[in-house]
């Protein structure tokens, strides 16, 4: 099986879904011969013609409005917004268009076909405006899919899902883990489920749920824990909206503990839905409060980056504060 | 393009063009002299008139009807039925029409029925779009005809993106937009229009100039002379066109359709008319404009101008015009009648659609409702009913808008 990085595994899955499907479009600021600039689209101009694979001018309200129409008419585009932090001119396309499109036409039109790749999250000293975790926006509206791969693995079967999904998909990639993941990545073609979590490590002891980038982090602080004895069930959650409840629930009923992590910040981030829903179902199993290790309620800083996010000693330090409430 | 270097510093403004204003037809219906008229035939002609007047009488009823209270909400086409028609007259009838919200003509003309109209206008359970939106968001599939959205210029994008998908689907299909001259200021018109001219995309953009943006008058909504000029900063073919002359709007836009289809280009077109009406039923427009100033345009009305050719022509009469008239009204009255008394959508429709299929969260959510419903049925007659429960029968005179 061949090792891909994360850019690798993505530019593979737009190959394998543009190769399949003439009606796939893949377009956005210098994704054409450039190939975008962390070179997600890298060559699939040159494979399959300025037509089906180009730059647009830079507008990323153009790019969203161009794409809800072209996904109307019956193509399958794939957009991509340079950095997530660009995303809001796009905002009212996304939230008002893309969203609602099914809805209020009462199916007689939708832009199901619809993917919109955009690169998120912090740790590469990109400061305010090229590190914002963006997806609490977003899943505060029905309509759209948001999903978040954390691997080279999981980003390609995501991809995938997500532009053959019925539904209109935003596509979160971390990119602080575009060259920095790398792993197995099978060539052909297959997909990952859309809507479920993923338990990827078993524990009885406390249950850790997060996405993206932030499952690395998870993974050195249950190391830590493990370490004193603590023994954590990690989650993934994958796909942010909808999420699977079940599996954050069935997990809470069995360790009565949970922690959620994002970059985002606190107040309004998605834990904070993720704390109400479990709290709810799980109320009479949990033996501490849930709590929430995120970024500060702050614009995204520079120098003091590190101090800013949620890092596995901060993870560490709430697992022994759950255990020992 | 070639710059030429000067040594002088030397400022322009625009002033240095001027767009002049395609018109055929003179108040009188008679053409202007010079003026050549259309290739339209007889059947289309009155094709073409017969879906004004339809507008123009539905629109009348309806906000009659709003008036009364029978309607929650209503806008009328009134003044601008030439430009909206004329332009979906020149169109294939499988072209893409992305309107804004006045535009009910051109979708008339398409031949959506009053019943049509009317399920929408009253949200029943016939209703394309399940009672999900105000009055007047109407659309069709089967007519080509992308179901309106309130925010104002999102369909400008989306219809260079749905060209853009014409094109190269390559069956020698376009879309026309309309929009508003208010709309035009907005973002997403530049951004269309810049990607329809980088991107040679077969797309119509069609301004109904018609000088209001609710009371905003267009000298407070732009400083430059109207709407087309900017299509010289997207290097665009433009025409500015009398709104009000079906024929020149409808020759202006066959020639744009050809432009956009045969040479993938995009065109604009800023049709200059006047909104005789509210912008809404909600509006009152002797806030902000006199009495006098509405009858001058009233003079103009585009649907005298093109009745007096037909008749002119021949191709239509007196008779015709008030046996037609009082058809219209009656087909309007007893679809009204009938839309009124049909059920409101299901409660299953407040959460289909959202996604293709139900997600498992909104199912678990349309439950709790349902036992809420069922537990105080009177307080939500529609839902109740929806559920086949007793609901007390005063609650029924409040259903309907």
């Amino acid at each position: 099986m061949p090792t891909m990085n994360m850019l690798q595994a993505i530019n593979n899955a737009l190959d394998i879904a543009m190769a399949e499907d003439d009606k796939v479009i893949c377009f956005g600021e210098d994704v054409g011969v450039f190939g975008g600039v962390f070179r997600a689209t890298s060559h699939l101009q040159e494979k399959y013609g300025k037509a089906r694979c180009f730059n647009t001018p830079l507008v990323e309200q153009g790019i969203i409005g161009f794409a809800n129409g072209l996904a109307a008419q019956g193509s399958v585009p794939v957009a991509e917004i340079q950095f997530a932090d660009y995303i809001f001119p796009a905002f009212d396309q996304i939230v008002n268009e893309t969203a609602k499109f099914r809805y209020r036409s009462g199916d007689l039109f939708n832009v199901g076909g619809l993917t919109i790749r955009t690169p998120y999250g912090g740790g590469i000293a990109g400061g305010l405006y090229h590190s914002q975790s963006p997806e609490a926006y977003f899943t505060h509206t029905p309509g759209l899919k948001v999903v978040v791969p954390r691997s080279p693995y999981q980003a390609k079967g995501l991809l995938l899902a997500a532009i053959r999904d019925p539904d209109p998909v935003l596509y979160l990639e971390p990119k602080r883990l575009y060259r920095a993941a790398v792993g197995d990545v099978p060539e052909e073609d297959y997909q990952l489920p859309i809507g479920e979590a993923e338990v990827i490590k078993e524990g009885s002891d406390i249950t850790l749920v997060g996405w993206g980038a932030q499952m690395e982090v998870i993974g050195k602080a249950a190391e830590l824990a493990e370490e004193q004895g603590i023994a954590c069930e990690v989650i993934d959650l994958r796909t942010l909206l909808p999420w699977d409840a079940d599996t954050v629930a069935e997990s809470v009923f069995k360790t009565g503990r949970l922690i959620v992590s994002h970059e985002a910040p606190l107040t309004g981030g998605f834990a904070g839905e993720i704390a109400a829903t479990i709290q709810e179902r799980c109320f009479l199993y949990l033996e501490s409060p849930i709590s929430r290790v995120t970024g500060l309620d702050t614009p995204f800083p520079l120098v003091l980056e590190k101090e800013y996010l949620p890092d596995h000693l901060k993870i560490f330090e709430a697992i022994r504060e759950s255990v020992n409430f | 393009m070639m710059t030429e270097y000067v040594h002088q510093p030397r400022f322009m403004t625009g002033d240095e063009f001027s767009i002049d204003t395609f018109c055929l037809l003179n108040p009188e219906g008679e053409l202007y002299q010079g003026a050549s008229e259309p290739a339209l035939e007889r059947d289309h002609a009155r094709r073409l008139y017969q879906a004004m007047l339809a507008t123009r009488i539905l629109d009348e009823r309806m906000m009659a009807a709003q008036r009364q209270g029978r309607l929650s909400f209503y806008m009328q086409c009134t003044g601008e039925e030439a430009a909206v028609v004329g332009a979906a007259a020149a169109l294939d009838d499988a072209d893409m029409i992305m309107a804004q919200y006045r535009e009910q003509g051109a979708l008339m003309y398409r031949g959506f029925s009053i019943d049509e109209f009317m399920n929408q206008l009253f949200g029943n359970e016939l209703d394309y779009g399940k009672g999900r939106q105000m009055p007047i968001h109407y659309g069709s599939r089967k007519l080509h005809y992308m179901t309106i959205s309130s925010p104002l210029a999102t369909q400008i994008p989306q219809a260079t993106g749905y060209a853009y998908g014409q094109k190269l689907a390559g069956d020698g299909h376009c879309t026309l937009t309309f929009f508003g001259e208010g709309a035009a200021s907005e973002g997403d018109f530049h951004a269309a229009l810049n990607m329809a001219s980088v991107h040679q995309v077969p797309v119509i953009f069609f301004c109904r100039n018609n000088g209001y943006a609710i009371s905003t008058p267009s000298t407070e909504q732009f400083a430059a002379d109207g709407i087309a000029p900017r299509a010289f900063g997207y290097h665009m073919h433009v025409i500015r066109v009398d709104g009000n002359d079906a024929l020149a709007v409808f020759e202006a836009t066959t020639q744009a359709r050809k432009i956009a289809v045969e040479q993938n280009q995009p065109v604009l077109i800023e049709a200059m008319s006047y909104r005789l009406a509210a912008h809404s039923s909600s509006d009152d427009p002797s806030g902000y404009r006199s009495k006098d100033e509405e009858e001058v345009w009233r003079a103009k009305d585009p649907l005298l101008r093109l009745q007096k050719w037909l008749v002119k022509k021949g191709w239509w009469s007196d008779e015709e015009e008030a046996s037609q008239q009082e058809t219209l009204r009656r087909e309007v009255l007893d679809t009204m009648k009938r839309a009124e008394k049909r059920s409101s959508p299901p409660l299953d429709s407040l959460i289909s659609d959202v996604y293709a299929d139900v997600t498992p969260a909104l199912q678990r959510q349309l439950d709790q409702l349902k036992r809420h419903i069922r537990r105080y049925p009177d307080a939500y007659p529609k839902g109740a009913k929806s559920l086949d429960l007793d609901v007390d029968s005063a609650n029924h005179s409040q259903g309907g808008a």
